[in-house]
Order: structure tokens, then C-alpha cells, then sequence
């Protein structure tokens, strides 16, 4: 655009001295001012701001981390910094997915993977993000444009696919596993997963590879009828995970794959969604940085304003093979964790020697937790005489379902094909 | 099962249920699924021969069995409309279903997901969910398509939306 106005200056120039005629100079020079004044303006548009090395805490208006850093000198964070440390994918672009990655953008996180395989819709503007000018844009190729111009800082990496397909989730784990940002790190190459996706397909299948990675990630939803949301934070092994008990079923006993998915015909807010992604955030960074209480589950119902919170323990008879192989794994490390637990008990017991009470007109005395909890196994074994269960032990009702192979003699794959196409003749 | 039709219901009991719980990712047990999912799909198909409802055809379009191509058609009025019908088996099979694509009806009808989806969320997917993983593609079809296909094309024919192929050759020769 400057060089054009340039252009056009010299070209009123030459115009100028070309001109015999006195009384057409006046109108030439009020359009060379017009072009100048447009040439200036041109100047002053938007500028980008460059990447920062270092999060300054200084108070400055310049300084874009400055409330940020901030939390520090409040005594909520120890070190803000190690933000620039942490990779974070989202899964799902949508309503949820996109303030939230605004979110962490802006926060200033280290690197965002994007997932998505739709393109931005008229029909999505009444949600926040997207804009009506990136009207069938994919997802993450809009979602990288205005995040990028927000925080340079930010490494963004998105991906066009489809995770369900099995190619797409191959590209899926790869992506997770690849450890390029910070290669010292332990387990996989992000620290956290957000599904911010609409369907139940779509969690079954991020759940299936959390598990299979042992990675720690945060469900969120929004109901069909735009008042009720949840989040849930999943621990492969130590919290219950997704096919262990769906978080709607619940929360509501609503039967989770019975939910319509967005497109056909669910309703959406963007307070409700701005909401949700805004308490999955919040779980985010505290879990990240290390402050406050990292909720479990956290419900939000519009109507009423509830927050119901709770906690739940994992399916021993879980359907998903890697969720069994990880409560395993957290069981056999169950002693080891004790013992951490214990002595730090014991660390903080340390320093209150003195006994808070001189006499103990009750005998009243502090009796080990592992005892306890060997007794509270038996009983809840052990039925009182008399009773017995209507229903089959659990263990028992589950039966392998591999023992049939054998019985599985009949012809070889190419056969059956050839037959189907026989009957397709 | 209720509100399904005797004809369906008699129908679906002669698929044979499926055993091995196999997705695309297990190997060698996925190979077995693929056998039984070949046995149940064979059934089907020689029972519509057998009841003149003979009504789709699809086949494995990659030797992995995981991506499905075919046709699917539907008789109103005295006329057949036929579909290209294509499907991904996704990574959580038999945990999730299908998701059957209908390409040529995209943006036809609200009744669909993006890129053709059938809409099966309530009529199918509870149903899939209970029987994991006893069903197979032939239930998905028999139970999911088939009632989508008799609810939407008489709808879609008669609101124009979809011509047939005989009165579509026609106005585009005159």
C-alpha cells in the first residue's frame, strides 16, 4: 500500500509539471495532500509486537506480562515464568477449545497444539472467537491467525484431521509424543490435553489415548440445552476415567451417548460456553503452576448457579483395556506413595512438639491409618449373617471374551471377502 | 427395542452376533473381528436376496478393513434412489459406531453431521451402546441406515430436494 501511494506522488508530479494550464495546479496539489495525509495514516496501522526473550515483571504499559508477573509479588505463584515451560493441546477448536486456547495464549503458555477438522461457520458466531471475516477458514488456520497476533511468544502448532479415523489418530499420538520442545521431559511431550471436543466419539477417543500414554487431561462439556457445563480432570489409573464412568451420567443420569451433537440441532450460549472454558482454564494453570486446589470434577448449572464438585475412584471393571494396565500400575505404587505421604506428615508433625493438651481425660489416641484400612477391606467384604447379595460378585460376572478364538476354524479373511462379493454380483 | 417394527426386530435376530472385542489397532484380533464382522455382513446380505430387500453393497476399501466404500439405494414411489455410502471404522471400534456417510445428501438435510454423517444419535447409538461389542457393521446398517434411509428419502423426494437419476437425465437433455 505505501509503495502504491509513492506511486501515485510521483505520477501527480509528473501530471504537475506536464501541465501548462495555472488553474488545474491548485487541484492537483490539494489531491498530493490527500495522498500524503492517506500515506501517513498507512504509517500509523496496526503494528505486531516482536517476541520477548525474557516475562519481564516490570510495571510498565508496554510490558504485556506485567499482570501476570504480578501474581508472584500477590504470593498466589512461585514462578510465573515456568509458564513457557509447559505444552498444552486442545482437542477441538469449537466454543470451548478456541477462548481457551485465547486463554492460555494470553497467559502467555509455551506451546499450544491445536486440533480440528472443521471450518468456521456463519452459525459459530454467536459464540466468542472466530470472526465473521474467517467464514471458511479451517478451525486452526483462523485459531493461528489471531492467536499468533495476539502473543507472538506462543509456539503454535495445529493440526486439519479427524482423530477418530485410525490414520488421524496415529498422527494424534505421534504429535504427543514428540518431544522437541523440552526434551529432558518425562512421559510425553505435553503436559496437559484439553478435550474441548462435542461428541462422545471424539472423548472416547482422546480418552483411549491418555491412557494408552498414561497423560494427564482435562474433560469439558457443554449440555445440548446450553445451561450446564462441567469440567473433569483425569489422572490415568488414579481418577476414574472417561469409559469408566462418563461425567453427564453423573452428574444427571442422562445416558451420555444419547447427547445430539452440535450441527444438528443443539442449542449454544456464549456466556455458558465463555464460562466453562474459563473454569477449565483456571484448573489448568493451577495445575500447571502449581496453586490453590486442582478440582476433580466441577459442574456448573446455569439455572440455579450450582457448582457441584466430586471425586471419583476408577472402574476396576473398566471396559478400557489401558485404564485397567494404569490403576494396575497405581496400585503397585501405592506403598511408595505412603511412605512419601507419611513422612511428610511427619515433617509437619515435627514442628508442633509441644502436646496441645496436658491431659487425656478421654484416652483418646491417634491409631495408624493402614490398620484401619485393613479393617475397613474386610467388612466391606464380609456380609452380616443372614444376608446374602442378589446380584453375582462382580469379579465373577466379568468372563474374557478371548477364550472363543479357538473355536474360530472356519475358513481364512480372502474367503469371506470373495464370498460378499459373490453375493454382491 | 421398542417402537422397532416386528419385520426389523425378526430381521436383526437372524444377524449373527459378533464376539471378538477387536478394533482397527488390536492386530491379530482385529483380523478375527474382521472375519465375523465378513460372516455377519454375508448373512445379511444372502437374507435380503432371500426377502427381495436386497438394498445395499459395500465392501473393505483398503486391505486393513478399516474404511468402507459402497452403495445403498431405496425404492418410493415405484422408484430407486441410489447413494454412495462410505464409512472410517474409528479407532475406539466396537467401543463407539460407525459413523455412516451419505456424501451426495450433504447439506441436504439437517438430519446429518458434517461431510454427509447420518444423524444416529438417537435412534442407533444408545442401542450400539448397550450391545458393544455384539454388533457389528451389518446392525449398523440394519439398524442405523435402514431406518434412517425409510425416514428421510420419502421426505427429501417429496420436498424436491433429491430428484431421480431418470428426471434428472431428462431436464438436463431438454
Amino acid at each position: 500500500m505505501e509503495l502504491e501511494l509513492k506511486g501515485m506522488l510521483t505520477d501527480l508530479q509528473k501530471l504537475k509539471s506536464s501541465l501548462s494550464d495555472p488553474s488545474q495546479q491548485a487541484s492537483i496539489d490539494q489531491i498530493r495532500s490527500r495522498v500524503e495525509n492517506l500515506t501517513s495514516l498507512a504509517m500509523t496501522g496496526p503494528t505486531r509486537r516482536t517476541k520477548l526473550k525474557d516475562m519481564s515483571a516490570e510495571v510498565v504499559d508496554s510490558n504485556p506480562y506485567s499482570r501476570l508477573m504480578a501474581l508472584q509479588r500477590m504470593g498466589i505463584v512461585d514462578n510465573y515464568e515456568r509458564i513457557r515451560d509447559f505444552s498444552v493441546a486442545i482437542v477441538g477448536i469449537g466454543g470451548v477449545g478456541s477462548v481457551a486456547a485465547e486463554m492460555l495464549t494470553r497467559c502467555g503458555i509455551g506451546r499450544l497444539l491445536l486440533y480440528d477438522y472443521d471450518t468456521v461457520e456463519l452459525a459459530n458466531m454467536n459464540r466468542l472467537f472466530f470472526r465473521p471475516d474467517q467464514v471458511g477458514m479451517t478451525k486452526t488456520d483462523a485459531a493461528v491467525q489471531t492467536l499468533s497476533e495476539i502473543n507472538p511468544d506462543v509456539v503454535l502448532e495445529s493440526f486439519t484431521l479427524n482423530i477418530t479415523t485410525v490414520q488421524g489418530f496415529e498422527t494424534f499420538i505421534g504429535s504427543l509424543k514428540n518431544k522437541y520442545f523440552r526434551k529432558n521431559k518425562e512421559g510425553t511431550g505435553v503436559d496437559l490435553v484439553l478435550s474441548c471436543v462435542d461428541n462422545y466419539e471424539a472423548r472416547m477417543v482422546v480418552n483411549q489415548a491418555c491412557n494408552e500414554l498414561n497423560q494427564t487431561w482435562m474433560e469439558s462439556g457443554v449440555s445440548e440445552d446450553a445451561v450446564s457445563g462441567h469440567i473433569q480432570l483425569l489422572i490415568p489409573g488414579e481418577t476414574a476415567c472417561f469409559a469408566c464412568a462418563p461425567p453427564l451420567v453423573v452428574a444427571s443420569g442422562v445416558d451420555e451417548r444419547t447427547l445430539k451433537r452440535e450441527g444438528v440441532c443443539a442449542a449454544s450460549l456464549p456466556t455458558t460456553m465463555g464460562v466453562v472454558a474459563g473454569l477449565l482454564v483456571q484448573n489448568t494453570l493451577k495445575f500447571l503452576l502449581k496453586f490453590g486446589q486442582v478440582s476433580p470434577y466441577l459442574g456448573y448449572n446455569a439455572l440455579k448457579d450450582f457448582f457441584p464438585t466430586m471425586s471419583m475412584k476408577p472402574n476396576p471393571q473398566c471396559s478400557n483395556g489401558p485404564c485397567l494396565e494404569r490403576q494396575k500400575e497405581y496400585m503397585l505404587v501405592k506403598p511408595e506413595r505412603d511412605a512419601a505421604l507419611k513422612a511428610k506428615m511427619e515433617e509437619e508433625l515435627s514442628t508442633i512438639e509441644i502436646p496441645i493438651h496436658d491431659d487425656n481425660e478421654w484416652n483418646i489416641s491417634v491409631v495408624d491409618d493402614c490398620e484401619v484400612n485393613v479393617v475397613n477391606a474386610q467388612s466391606s467384604d464380609v456380609l452380616p449373617e443372614g444376608l446374602t447379595r442378589e446380584l453375582p460378585d462382580a469379579d465373577v460376572y466379568q468372563q474374557p471374551t478371548v477364550s472363543k478364538e479357538s473355536v474360530d476354524t472356519v475358513d481364512d479373511l480372502e474367503d469371506l471377502k470373495r464370498q460378499l462379493e459373490a453375493l454382491h454380483a | 427395542m421398542e417402537g422397532w417394527d416386528p419385520t426389523t426386530k425378526s430381521t436383526l435376530t437372524q444377524i449373527p452376533l459378533l464376539t471378538v472385542k477387536a478394533g482397527p489397532r488390536d492386530g491379530a484380533s482385529w483380523t478375527q473381528r474382521l472375519k465375523e464382522e465378513y460372516k455377519a455382513l454375508i448373512a445379511y446380505t444372502s437374507m435380503n436376496k432371500s426377502k427381495d430387500n436386497d438394498w445395499f453393497r459395500i465392501s473393505a476399501a483398503n486391505p486393513e478393513g478399516t474404511r468402507w466404500t459402497g452403495k445403498c439405494w431405496y425404492v418410493h414411489n415405484l422408484l430407486k434412489y441410489e447413494f454412495d455410502l462410505q464409512f472410517d471404522i474409528p479407532v475406539t471400534y466396537p467401543a463407539t459406531a460407525p459413523e455412516l456417510e451419505l456424501p451426495q445428501l450433504d447439506g441436504k438435510t439437517h438430519k446429518m453431521y458434517r461431510g454427509g454423517k447420518i444423524c444416529l444419535t438417537v435412534h442407533f447409538k444408545p442401542l450400539w451402546a448397550k450391545n458393544s461389542p455384539r454388533f457389528g457393521i451389518a446392525h449398523a446398517l440394519c439398524l442405523g441406515l435402514a431406518p434412517w434411509l425409510a425416514a428421510e428419502i420419502p421426505v427429501l423426494v417429496d420436498s424436491g430436494m433429491i430428484k431421480h437419476k431418470d428426471d434428472a437425465v431428462s431436464t438436463s437433455e431438454t
